[in-house]
């Protein structure tokens, strides 16, 4: 059993510049933008970071391949820097590598970087795209929300739950984020919206309506990472470390094999497992003061509260409606807004959701700053609810 | 021009009719304001292709339909019909033949074109083919025609298919006699290059053509056989002339209610497809011991003669023509009509726009999967997987390399789970797919097709059919894949 990344690595400082249509902006403009709030924050000197990673989830439409953006738009001093891309949960495998950079003791200080630049395609909703050769040959005609609603008619089926309970359940999701974004200045989208709204909007791909896709988005969202001693040796005090990272990837399983019945992520089950141990949370329902999940679509926030062991299977529709995960709530989840209101700009996302953790953990999250969080669970997805890749990271106050 | 043994004849049948049947009300609602003519043949429905269909997946559809989805079987000769193949040069009937996943290896194909009688020709050569001794021969007529906006033709038009197999072993309707004209009577052309049939008056067409040409043909052909006109219990001749087979049968001797019903008015014209359309639904009609007169008409005419044995009542299709015409779906959307055969100038959207480009190569390497939706079985677990893989997909097993074909198109599954994508572009939105999980084991995440929203949900009976996936209009190709459609 490996000791995990418990308490080795500390954030040492985080930005995120404002997500949403930022049309005046090159992506370098939004990096940069991320990166002077993050360098301040940390208080160091561009010329201290021995390695960065970049995380960007499209490339074709965005800066192209390689790290070269990144090195580009800061003027990084010639040090090590790649591109890691994992579908939606690129941000967290950057952060995952500059992390377990400073663990093995290959650098001191590191850099994580996600952005994408998604809104010059000349549509709304993610850029058409193919997904590999071969895979075009059969792969459903899908759009992402198409993908995730295969989950609402998986989870329906298991549980017997009427088509209307379950829309009222997600709505109530989508409403929660809206009025927790209208709180957050950085947050694409600002405006709380009703119930009823939500439930009368337009339809995108059944049973998911307008107001159950999160924004896709401009932006971008950075941390710098540290060992617990260097930080101490900068003069900062009250740290914030990494408790546990978690990634876990599907197989093929799901969408080959007799077992997964569409109700639920397999590897999202998968990595909150690893993650809780390398943490060593036992109670995750008690321990868990927060969290930012997926919710790309609403009905992939309802069934990760499961896959969380925060709701009881079957239990996320009430819990849901009960305001369990409100922001007043007893474990808040999405309190900036989430990818729905916050947006989703696919390579800042991960690191957006840390940021977040990190603003909270030092209660500097204003007026969408939660009472005394102690743990905060990050939850970062990518690709289809039946071959996907799931990272968790657990983010808490140092020594706790 | 002998008369052929008798043990040479019609084996099995089958037929496909698109679900969707444009009501002609519609079109003549549409276009009466242009031509009040259009008024008069407003009468009934007629098949219409989705836009996922053409002639090739319609012939899969009818051959299926006459052979079962039995994997492997052996026949000699597969010969398709039509004038309206989607493929100028890349022979159409081996795409049928892999959808069917038939034994491909010493397997003859064919593809008849540039007539209405191409089927009635493919068929003769099919029925050479048997009597040659080299075994059972299969000729499917598949017809898709594009036509004009407010023509007499998109009236009249319909699309379809159907195939027989010939041979020597349990044969329900057996070979009397057959007989061939050539004449370049030109009553309607479609030169290369066209899209669209231009025709010649059709008074003319009946008065030179229909009623010169065939009754000579017919008469040629009953002489040699040593049949009398009276005798003929079914006599088919296709023709958009409603009244033409009865005055046909007038002039021949043939009793007028031999003439067959021309499903003129619930198919409309099914192009070179038409006579073996027509010719099977006689055959679910037909008694022992009935003839049955099949012509072709297209620059000359050709003639068959069949007598239906005691298995004909026996040996059914599994839907047949009157099992596809009562799945019919009333579709009164011209503009559907019109958008399905790329007849207007769509704002597809931007979506629409991806390249589609086909990667010949690649389809290739798994054409197994993409044209006859053959999937893995592990021979260490028994586990079914699609696609094929070198390790198995159950966690409990992973063997390696040992995975054999596993034939996956004639297997019913049910729906686990399922949405209907207004996102995506599709040229019918919604795009429905879903996780479909077989009988037998396996499953797949597929596109869906002909859902009929009011009645699907999680757990719905399906079956798999070869679709078409992609058009790339850039560069004129077409990917086929397999889509689940739920039972009716």
């Amino acid at each position: 059993m490996p000791s995990g990344i418990k308490d080795k690595v500390v954030i040492l400082g985080a930005g995120c510049s404002r997500f949403g249509e930022r049309w005046d902006c090159e992506a370098a403009d939004l990096m940069a933008e991320a990166f002077e709030e993050c360098l301040q924050d940390a208080g160091i000197e561009k010329k201290q970071i021995e390695a960065a990673w970049q995380a960007t989830g499209i490339d074709a439409f965005n800066v192209g391949a390689g790290a070269l953006p990144l090195s580009m738009a800061l003027r990084l001093p010639n040090i090590p820097v790649s591109r890691v891309e994992n579908y939606c949960a690129s941000g967290t495998e950057a952060f995952r590598a500059a992390t377990y950079a400073v663990a093995s003791g290959a650098c001191d200080i590191a850099l994580a970087l996600g952005f994408e630049k998604l809104k010059d395609v000349g549509y709304g909703g993610l850029p058409q795209r193919t997904r590999g050769l071969t895979n075009d040959l059969f792969f459903p005609n899908l759009s992402a929300p198409g993908a995730f609603a295969l989950l609402a008619a998986g989870y329906r089926a298991k549980y017997g739950i009427d088509k209307q309970d379950l829309k009222r359940a997600m709505a109530h999701v989508s409403v929660k984020s809206h009025a927790n974004g209208a709180k957050n200045p950085k947050a694409h989208l600002r405006n709380a919206v009703s119930e009823e709204r939500v439930l009368n909007a337009p339809l995108i791909a059944d049973p998911i309506g307008l107001f159950d896709c999160c924004g896709v988005s401009d932006g971008a969202a950075c941390a710098i990472v540290t060992t617990p001693e260097i930080a101490r040796s900068l003069g900062k005090k009250d740290l914030v470390s990494v408790k546990a990272l978690q990634l876990c990837t599907s197989n093929g399983e799901e969408g080959g094999y007799d077992r997964w019945d569409g109700s639920y992520i397999h590897t999202t089950r998968i990595a909150a497992r690893r993650a809780y141990e390398e943490a060593g949370i036992q109670k995750p329902l008690s321990e868990i003061s927060m969290t930012e999940v997926h919710d790309c679509f609403s009905i992939t926030e309802l069934v990760t509260m499961e896959d969380l062991q925060l709701s009881e299977a079957g239990g996320a529709v009430k819990d849901v409606l009960d305001g369990v995960y409100d922001a007043d709530g007893k474990i808040p989840c999405q309190i900036d807004g989430g990818l729905k209101c916050f947006g989703h700009p696919i390579g800042a996302s991960g690191l957006r959701m840390i940021y977040e953790m990190y603003l909270q953990l030092n209660g500097r999250a204003g007026e969408r700053q939660l009472p005394d969080p102690r743990i905060g669970l990050t939850h970062n997805l990518g690709g289809f609810p039946y071959q996907n890749v799931a990272s968790i990271s657990i983010i808490g106050r140092h020594g706790i | 021009m002998e008369p052929v043994k008798t043990e040479i004849g019609i084996t099995a049948y089958g037929a496909y009719l698109p679900r969707l049947r444009l009501q002609k009300q519609a079109i003549a609602d549409a276009n009466a304001w242009f031509d009040s003519s259009l008024k008069g043949l407003a009468k009934g429905e007629k098949t219409m292709c989705n836009w996922d269909e053409d002639t090739i997946t319609m012939a899969v559809e009818a051959c299926s339909d006459c052979l079962g989805r039995e994997p492997l079987q052996e026949h000699a000769a597969l010969i398709m019909a039509s004038s309206s193949m989607p493929f100028l040069d890349r022979q159409n009937s081996v795409v049928v033949a892999e959808a069917l996943n038939l034994n491909t290896s010493g397997l003859r194909t064919m593809d008849v074109a540039s007539s209405q009688r191409a089927a009635t020709s493919g068929l003769l050569s099919a029925l050479d083919i048997a009597a040659a001794g080299r075994g059972d021969a299969v000729l499917v007529a598949s017809e898709h025609r594009r036509t004009r906006c407010a023509s007499r033709e998109e009236m009249l038009y319909g699309d379809g298919a159907a195939a027989v197999a010939v041979g020597t072993d349990g044969v329900l309707a057996e070979y009397v006699a057959g007989y061939s004209q050539a004449i370049d009577f030109v009553d309607h052309y479609r030169s290369d290059g066209k899209d669209f049939d231009y025709g010649w008056e059709e008074r003319w067409i009946r008065d030179e053509g229909l009623m010169k040409i065939i009754p000579k043909a017919v008469e040629s052909l009953l002489k040699n056989a040593g049949v009398r006109a009276e005798e003929i219990a079914h006599f088919v001749v296709p023709t958009e002339h409603a009244a033409v087979p009865a005055k046909l049968a007038k002039v021949l001797g043939i009793r007028e209610e031999a003439a067959a019903d021309n499903l003129l008015q619930s198919v409309g014209l099914a192009g070179a497809a038409q006579p073996i359309l027509l010719l099977a639904h006689r055959l679910e009609q037909a008694a022992p011991g009935d003839l049955i007169l099949v012509v072709g008409f297209g620059q000359g005419c050709d003639v068959l003669l069949f007598r239906a044995t005691d298995a004909v009542q026996k040996q059914r299709p599994t839907l047949g023509v009157s099992g596809n015409l009562s799945l019919g779906r009333p579709e009164s959307n011209y503009n559907k009509f019109q958008s399905f055969n790329n007849l207007l100038e769509k704002d597809l959207g931007k979506r629409a726009e991806m390249d589609k480009q086909a990667y010949l190569s690649v389809i290739y390497r798994n054409k197994g999967l993409v044209n006859s939706f053959i999937g893995g079985r592990c021979t260490a677990c028994d586990t079914v997987q699609m696609p094929k893989h070198k390790y198995c997909v159950n966690p409990e097993c992973g063997a390696y390399d040992a995975q054999v074909d596993h034939p996956m198109a004639g297997k019913k599954g049910h729906v686990a789970t399922w949405t209907a994508d207004r996102l995506t572009f599709d040229y019918n939105p919604p795009a429905y797919f879903g996780l479909v999980v077989f009988e037998g084991g396996g499953r797949f995440l597929m596109d869906m097709t002909e859902v009929d929203p009011e009645n699907f949900d999680t757990g719905a009976e399906v079956s798999v059919h070869f679709r078409i996936k992609q058009i790339d209009s850039q560069r004129g190709f077409r990917k086929y894949f397999w889509k689940a459609i739920p039972a009716q």
